[in-house]
């Protein structure tokens, strides 16, 4: 016990030398974590002096209805030595997925984290919480919803991790049969940072850790509390097809000339225009490719109700049953070309229909 | 038709007269290096903060590689820190150690600071020499003493 005490009240710095990591070791360490925070590579001084001297905080994890896919998407990163040197600095004292121990063993350690670092530990929720009927998710018998309250009173911010704690994601997806809701529908007196997605970018999370780890504060939020470093440009500003899109040229199905060319996704339902993500930038798979780069449209799972967005193959501007509704997407995506195209829209797509028999987009709506 | 015909190609590799962003990059690189002629100011370009197609990045590696120096790094993972065929533009590439890119930078600057020794490990430095000098001067000191005494 004196040995963690003694491990937990060390800096950053103390515990990187201590493993014999070496100045310049941390200091291509901290290139790579403004590279990840999408930091200028002018502040990697400022976060070498920060993380030098940053102490451990206690992390405290919750997992309510949740598919494990958020953890699944930090534990499985391909940069393993800057994660992990971050997880080598935080105090994980709670994840009921990755601890060894198991109900009142884990939720004694979760009192005990909260107990000792009341006021100053973060707490990480995965999924969304049930409000209808609070018995449809419970953790060693304790309802989400308790559990959250419980949590959240010691805690210094909350992060929310992927699209269903941040806007309560598929489980809120109607009919929402549990009645599932965000952390911020239930929590209001504590910071909360949004890392939505389905799941999020890896490093992003990591990001979001590192910033508090280095600064100590909360990231600037956009309005729906998402941090601006990683979600204050949409997907479609930040896209290497989108030359294509100013210049006209789009794909109309998924294997025509267009698609073959590697034109924009726009028409084939890519909701790019209105999601705010950095996944363009960023990319997954240690930086590889993201899904437009793979040929799929962006599906928008890091905007609140994605899963009812009406179809991820329709195209967002293109008019259909209710012009009026489309128009005003598209106003509101600032797609000032969107109604022009969608007019010509359905011709195109209806003559690339009759040339190509493959895979339609009806096909992929049916 | 044949087999391979049959099979569509896509494009995802974007041909050469397709993109957009390797020219203004190389001309924020021609203006850098104009001002560190002039004023001695550096400026790193983060290559991972910037939207590139496919293909993209490759060509602005092959625009300026590769100059006289090219140094590795074992440092939490190898790096690769190449000057450019550009004097004073460098570039440097961080790889973890299952040797993922973990960051890729152009420096423009007369030498990377990852690349000079660093005030804290030769401080540990000079400790470790210390001892080990010491060391070896006390494992040579004890025959002489022992005979010397008896």
């Amino acid at each position: 016990m004196t040995k963690d005490l003694s491990r937990k009240d060390r800096t950053l710095g103390e515990t990187l030398r201590s493993q014999g990591v070496s100045r310049r070791s941390f200091l291509k360490f901290c290139a790579a974590t403004a590279s990840m925070m999408a930091l200028p590579p002018s502040m990697i001084p400022t976060i070498a002096n920060a993380l030098e001297k940053a102490r451990r905080p206690s992390v405290i994890w919750l997992s309510f209805q949740e598919c494990t896919g958020c953890t699944e998407s930090l534990t499985r990163a391909h940069t393993a030595s800057v994660e992990s040197l971050i997880f080598d600095s935080i105090s994980l004292d709670y994840h009921h997925t990755l601890q060894a121990a198991a109900g009142h063993a884990a939720e004694a350690a979760r009192e005990a984290a909260m107990e000792e670092n009341h006021g100053k530990y973060l707490v990480v929720v995965d999924g969304s919480i049930p409000n209808g009927n609070n018995g449809y998710s419970t953790i060693a018998g304790i309802s989400n919803y308790d559990m959250l309250i419980e949590t959240a009173k010691g805690a210094a911010a909350i992060v929310t991790v992927g699209t269903c704690a941040a806007f309560g994601g598929i489980p809120h997806a109607k009919p929402n049969p549990t009645g599932a809701v965000s952390v911020s529908d239930i929590i209001k007196d504590k910071p909360i940072i949004n890392v939505p997605g389905c799941p999020p970018i890896p490093v992003v999370i990591t990001g979001v850790l590192t910033h508090f780890l280095t600064f100590g504060t909360i990231p600037d939020l956009d309005n729906l509390g998402r941090p601006k470093t990683f979600f204050g440009q949409s997907i479609h500003d930040r896209c290497y097809r989108r030359p294509f899109y100013d210049k006209g040229l789009f794909a109309e199905t998924f294997d025509d000339e267009g698609a073959r060319q590697g034109w924009c996704l726009y028409k084939l339902g890519c909701k790019g225009p209105t999601t705010y993500n950095a996944c363009a930038t960023t990319k997954w798979n240690g930086g590889v490719s993201f899904p437009i780069e793979a040929g799929h449209p962006c599906i928008g799972c890091s905007e609140p109700n994605f899963w009812d967005g009406g179809g991820f193959y329709k195209a967002i501007s293109i008019p259909t049953e209710n012009i009026t509704k489309t128009t005003m997407y598209a106003a509101a995506a600032g797609v000032a070309a969107g109604v022009a195209i969608g007019a010509t829209g359905r011709m195109k797509k209806s003559a690339a229909g009759k040339a190509h028999q493959k895979v339609t987009i009806d096909d992929l709506e049916k | 038709m044949s087999e391979e015909a049959a099979i569509p190609q896509f494009n995802i590799q974007i041909g050469n007269d397709l993109t957009w962003n390797v020219q203004p990059i190389l001309h924020e690189i021609r203006h850098a290096l104009d001002k560190l002629l002039e004023t001695g100011e550096t400026r790193v370009i983060d290559l991972r903060s910037i939207p590139l197609a496919p293909g993209e990045e490759d060509r602005i590696i092959d625009t300026l590689c590769c100059g006289e120096v090219h140094a590795k790094l074992n440092a939490l993972g190898p790096s690769e820190i190449y000057e450019t065929r550009f004097a004073g533009v460098w570039l440097v590439t961080h790889h973890n150690e299952e040797n993922d890119i973990i960051g890729r930078f152009i420096e423009i600057t007369r030498i990377p600071d990852i690349l000079k020794s660093q005030h804290e490990d030769m401080s540990i430095a000079v400790h470790q020499l210390e001892n080990e000098l010491s060391e070896a001067a006390e494992s040579n000191k004890p025959e002489t003493d022992a005979e010397t005494n008896t």
